[in-house]
């Protein structure tokens, strides 16, 4: 059977509309993590609010870091990161190095994970968010010089293990197609 | 766009993490050697936002307020009862504290008492949630031509909210009564001495170092004037023992919903800076 390449050696010069569309499409991930970001901080008068941001940052990089890369690139994750922590007041820089240990991870999976559904991709995710939080709670630990509480962070995780599935189904998980996405 | 070669764009692409990376472990020192401009990036970001978060702010408090009318609905009954036997029991409180009001004044007069200056304040809405994993504290809306000062107190209808820590442009940032970092020092009510609150990041701030018997339960917490950073006699909340024999304050103002507070400046001499950031100098000021 003949294989046929995602893009095509001859293809029509894409129109202006064309382009504009893939540019958007592009955006997306980005421009929905950064949505969710600031909207966590908006007064919901959530409990436990102060524990969502992270969570959604970080389901979000993970997420679009598993299933587009391309989409999520490392600088984005590295500004939701700054971001995160100038909003959240971390200390500076926390939340860029969690972000990034996050996206290295999900490439690193991503080859395993392709075509499993989301059932192994939560669990790898939980995983992850465990490493996460407890490298954030050291870093935060090291850079204000004393032992914090790792409840805060504890809730934090919890979050985003029980966020993960419905806001993966949400931005669109792939399926049996996923390993065709990949070649 | 640029077009590069395959094995180019290879070697960008692994090059890109590490250098992200070792931005990050750099914007970390940065931040850890620089506290004031990290602190001016901040609330540069919530001038940003502001006006943002107080367009949502309205529509947020509208619909927050209809789902507490609905949930209120099924239970109007025995609320309604409950509050006329509150209203009964206010009643006689009113008539006591008229009487004490007119003694005091009485007492004062025959004394030669100094008044006390009334405070000013200016009244303004929490737009955003600005606490993080670390931090409990809220944004507030204050306008371009403020005149909100660092180290001004923020109450709400009920009781102490926290201190403003930074002042931007149109933002203030109130550091609340339950941040990890708060310290305070207050007066427990029918004679149990003085106490420091200490935030822990939970809805309730414990109680350390009261100086006379133990507090008991249930005993009002006023904040006291020493240090001169509190003026004496704002209520702050009443005591609760926890199973594991902590003193805790449950808090009189509504910290977890708050709307609206009011900024009182009572022109303290005393420390201004932040809690538990006695270093930091002040932000969103020209210098000099």
């Amino acid at each position: 059977m003949v294989e046929i390449g995602p893009t095509p050696a001859i293809r029509p010069r894409p129109t202006i509309g064309g382009r504009l569309d893939g540019v958007a499409r592009s955006c997306v991930p980005v421009v929905l993590t950064l949505i969710l970001v600031l909207v966590a901080g908006a007064p919901l008068g959530l409990p436990g609010q102060a524990a969502l941001r992270p969570a959604l940052a970080l389901i979000c990089v993970f997420h679009w870091s598993l299933t587009r890369p391309a989409t999520m690139p490392g600088i984005a994750v590295f500004a939701i990161g700054v971001l995160c922590d100038l909003l959240g007041w971390l200390p500076i820089g926390v939340g860029a190095v969690t972000l990034l240990i996050a996206r290295v991870a999900a490439l690193r999976l991503r080859p395993a994970l392709a075509g499993h559904g989301l059932g192994l991709a939560w669990f790898a995710f939980v995983c992850v968010a465990v490493v996460v939080g407890a490298a954030t709670w050291v870093l935060v630990s090291v850079l204000s010089l004393r032992v914090l509480p790792a409840g805060p962070l504890l809730l934090s995780t919890l979050f985003a293990a029980a966020l993960h599935p419905s806001l993966a189904l949400l931005f669109g998980f792939p399926g049996r197609d996923a390993a065709a996405e990949r070649a | 766009m640029i077009r590069l070669s395959v094995q180019t764009r290879q070697a960008l692409s692994r090059l890109t993490l590490p250098v992200l990376f070792t931005l990050s472990f750099c914007v970390m020192l940065i931040g850890k050697a620089d506290t004031v401009l990290v602190d001016q990036a901040r609330i540069g970001l919530g001038d940003v936002l502001g006006p943002l978060y107080t367009m949502a702010a309205r529509p947020l408090a509208d619909m927050r307020a209809t789902l507490s009318d609905a949930s209120s609905l099924w239970s109007m009954r025995t609320e309604t009862a409950r509050l006329r036997a509150e209203v009964a029991q206010l009643r006689q409180w009113q008539s006591v504290a008229l009487a004490l009001d007119e003694e005091n004044r009485r007492l004062k007069a025959q004394l030669a008492w100094i008044p006390e200056p009334a405070a000013s304040f200016v009244t303004a809405r929490v737009v955003a949630d600005d606490g993080g994993l670390y931090a409990r504290a809220v944004l507030l809306a204050v306008g371009p031509h403020h005149g909100v000062r660092r180290g001004e107190v923020a109450l709400d209808g009920a009781g102490l909210v926290g201190r403003v820590t930074e002042v931007g442009t149109r933002t203030a940032r109130v550091l609340l009564i339950t941040d990890l970092n708060s310290r305070i020092p207050v007066q427990i009510e029918g004679g149990g001495g003085r106490a420091i609150l200490v935030g822990t990041n939970g809805p309730r701030p414990r109680l350390l170092y009261w100086s006379d018997a133990a507090p008991s339960e249930g005993a009002r917490v006023v904040t006291s004037g020493e240090a001169n950073a509190f003026p004496p006699n704002l209520p702050i909340g009443t005591i609760h023992w926890t199973a594991s024999h902590v003193p805790e304050i449950v808090p009189a103002a509504d910290l977890g919903q708050l709307e609206i507070v009011r900024l009182f400046d009572y022109r303290l001499g005393g420390d201004a800076a932040p809690e538990g950031k006695p270093e930091a100098k002040p932000v969103g000021k020209p210098a000099g």
